[in-house]
């Protein structure tokens, strides 16, 4: 799958890794790619691990299943790293993505050996200051587009003001803030 | 101009409905299928449609109200998985021998137990001599035009029989792809308005509806019902010209994929086909002559059009997503098999049972099974008729 961008989510449930992947798709598609976003079923209940996945490619998709060998990983919980086993498949010409306010550096040598990129982004913070509330996965989709370069960063940005205006026709009030956590994001995602 | 959309398979689903916009919806909500009348009763609330949508108290009931509104000459559509098909059992037998033109979209998903909210195909499968015509999709793309076609499939006077839009639950139904919609009003030309012969509401004409058929006249009546699903094949193949001409999309009873030279097959339903078309073209960069056949028509089962297909190949693997536990084969396997005997004599064909309870379909596993046909078809040598794929055993 050469000319397919595979990334793997990995979050807890209600941080919203599912929303970031279909978010994810949805700015893509507007792009003209071809896109898949789905999450992995199971039993889902707040805070329990769980994984999501995105294929965009410029022709179109046949495979149907998970992905085993990503080309980049988004971890949107720091204490998953251990737990889910996030660069398992993960390839060397790739990257990882952390939501922490730690450093790559610092963070590096927690993901066994993985010798691909590593980057960092302080979510929580991010989200805290713009939203309020804890909601990382604003800023994690922010620092995916930006390690990609799956698509032009101020496209991205204008496609996403489109979109939060229509998923929050009813409380608007919260684009701004989801505006600001975008932009921020993508201008402190740290990389190593 | 077709609508170029990203949707999951559920809400592909839902806004066909809407744009089919049917006189009467009952279902009951059981996971993968929920979101199907989940969106739809928003249509329905927002005055989008004119359905009267009836929110049963369970699948039973949902069918129950149906086959009333069919009977009555309304156009009626819902939507179950698993258990909640199982539920609706002793009714898909009524609907389908009363022959009202029902459309189900059945989301495949494992039936219990143990209990299992996951995708295979246990829940059609066991439906399959429910007398309903049954169509299998890959995609979102496919379920959408399945459930346009289905309405005039079921509703051809030839016909008259329900129809199961079935599809992979989550795999297919919530998972977010690029498809293509067609514009409501080419929809509403497509489909048209139901004007069924006979129906309870027809003053003029009054009938009865599902009354005791005595030794007289129920084994003519089971004939007849025979005959519709024989007629039902020619009926889909015109139906779905019809739709290729105004979509370009091509459907038959089933796709052949590389299958013009090929020497190994795989038989497949749903959405495991697109993993299977990618593990084939990797091999056909090898050399290796393998193919693809994918099940769009399991009922009526197209017999000597796959006979046709599959005659000049050396080895075949049918796939199938549910076990028949008869310790012999799984139900696609027994069907293959019964259409090659003395048709297609001498060909080696071998089941594998495979993604129960949603157990993932990676493309390893598919390119063992072609591994094994190869070896098949150099050797001539069967180990195994009846095997069971990516099982801890």
């Amino acid at each position: 799958m050469s000319n397919v961008v595979e990334i793997r989510w990995h979050g807890r449930g209600g941080q919203g890794a599912k929303t970031a992947s279909l978010l994810l798709a949805d700015a893509c598609f507007n792009t003209g790619k071809y896109v898949q976003g789905f999450p992995e079923y199971g039993p889902e209940r707040m805070g329990a691990p769980i994984t999501a996945y995105n294929r965009i490619s410029d022709t179109r998709i046949n495979v149907h299943c998970n992905i085993y060998e990503p080309q980049y990983v988004v971890v949107v919980d720091e204490t998953l790293i251990e737990a889910a086993d996030v660069t398992n498949g993960l390839r060397e010409d790739g990257a990882i993505v952390i939501n922490t306010a730690k450093s790559p550096e610092e963070i590096a040598p927690r993901l066994k050996g993985y010798k691909g990129k590593v980057y960092t982004i302080d979510a929580r913070t991010i989200s805290v200051e713009c939203l309020g509330r804890y909601f990382p996965n604003t800023p994690m989709l922010a620092a995916i587009v930006k390690v990609t370069g799956i698509m032009d960063p101020d496209e991205f940005i204008k496609d996403m003001e489109a979109s939060y205006a229509h998923k929050f026709a009813s409380k608007p009030q919260v684009i701004e803030g989801n505006m600001k956590a975008l932009k921020r994001s993508m201008e402190e995602v740290k990389g190593l | 101009m077709a609508i170029r959309d990203r949707l999951s398979g559920n809400e592909a689903v839902a806004v066909a409905m809407r744009q089919i916009n049917p006189d009467v919806v009952a279902a009951f909500p059981i996971t993968p299928s929920t979101e199907v009348p989940q969106y739809f009763s928003a249509f329905v609330a927002n005055g989008k449609v004119d359905t009267e949508f009836v929110p049963v108290e369970s699948e039973h009931s949902a069918m129950s109200a149906c086959i009333g509104a069919e009977a009555a000459g309304a156009r009626t559509m819902t939507a179950t998985s698993a258990n909640g098909l199982a539920l609706m059992w002793e009714m898909l037998y009524i609907a389908a021998s009363s022959r009202l033109p029902i459309v189900l979209a059945a989301v495949n998903r494992a039936l219990s137990g143990p209990i299992n909210i996951n995708n295979d195909h246990s829940d059609t499968m066991g439906a399959r001599d429910s007398g309903w015509i049954q169509l299998y999709g890959e995609t979102n793309q496919e379920a959408y035009d399945n459930m346009l076609m289905a309405v005039r499939i079921a509703e051809h006077p030839d016909v008259m029989l329900p129809v199961m839009n079935c599809f992979d639950g989550f795999i297919t139904s919530h998972a977010v792809e690029n498809i293509e919609l067609l514009e409501d009003d080419a929809v509403k030309a497509f489909v048209g308005d139901y004007k069924p012969e006979h129906c309870l509401m027809d003053q003029d004409c009054p009938i009865a509806v599902g009354p005791l058929d005595t030794v007289a006249h129920y084994f003519e009546h089971k004939r007849q019902q025979a005959e519709a699903m024989k007629n039902a094949k020619k009926i889909i193949l015109e139906v779905s010209a019809e739709f290729e001409k105004l979509t370009g999309r091509k459907y038959g009873l089933f796709e052949e994929y590389k299958m013009e030279d090929a020497e190994i097959a795989m038989v497949v339903i749903n959405s495991t086909a697109g993993t299977a078309k990618f593990v084939i073209d990797g091999l056909r960069d090898k050399g290796v002559k393998a193919g693809l056949v994918k099940i769009r028509v399991f009922r009526p089962f197209p017999v000597d059009e796959l006979v046709a297909a599959l005659s000049k190949v050396k080895a075949i693997a049918v796939m199938d997503k549910a076990d028949s536990f008869n310790a012999a084969g799984g139900p696609l396997f027994t069907d293959i098999t019964s259409a090659l005997y003395g048709r297609a004599d001498g060909i080696k064909v071998v089941n594998y049972i495979y993604g129960l309870g949603g157990r993932d379909v990676k493309t390893d596993d598919l390119a063992f099974v072609f591994d094994e046909l190869q070896e098949i078809a150099k050797t001539g040598k069967v180990k195994s008729v009846y095997n069971y794929l990516g099982v801890r055993e």
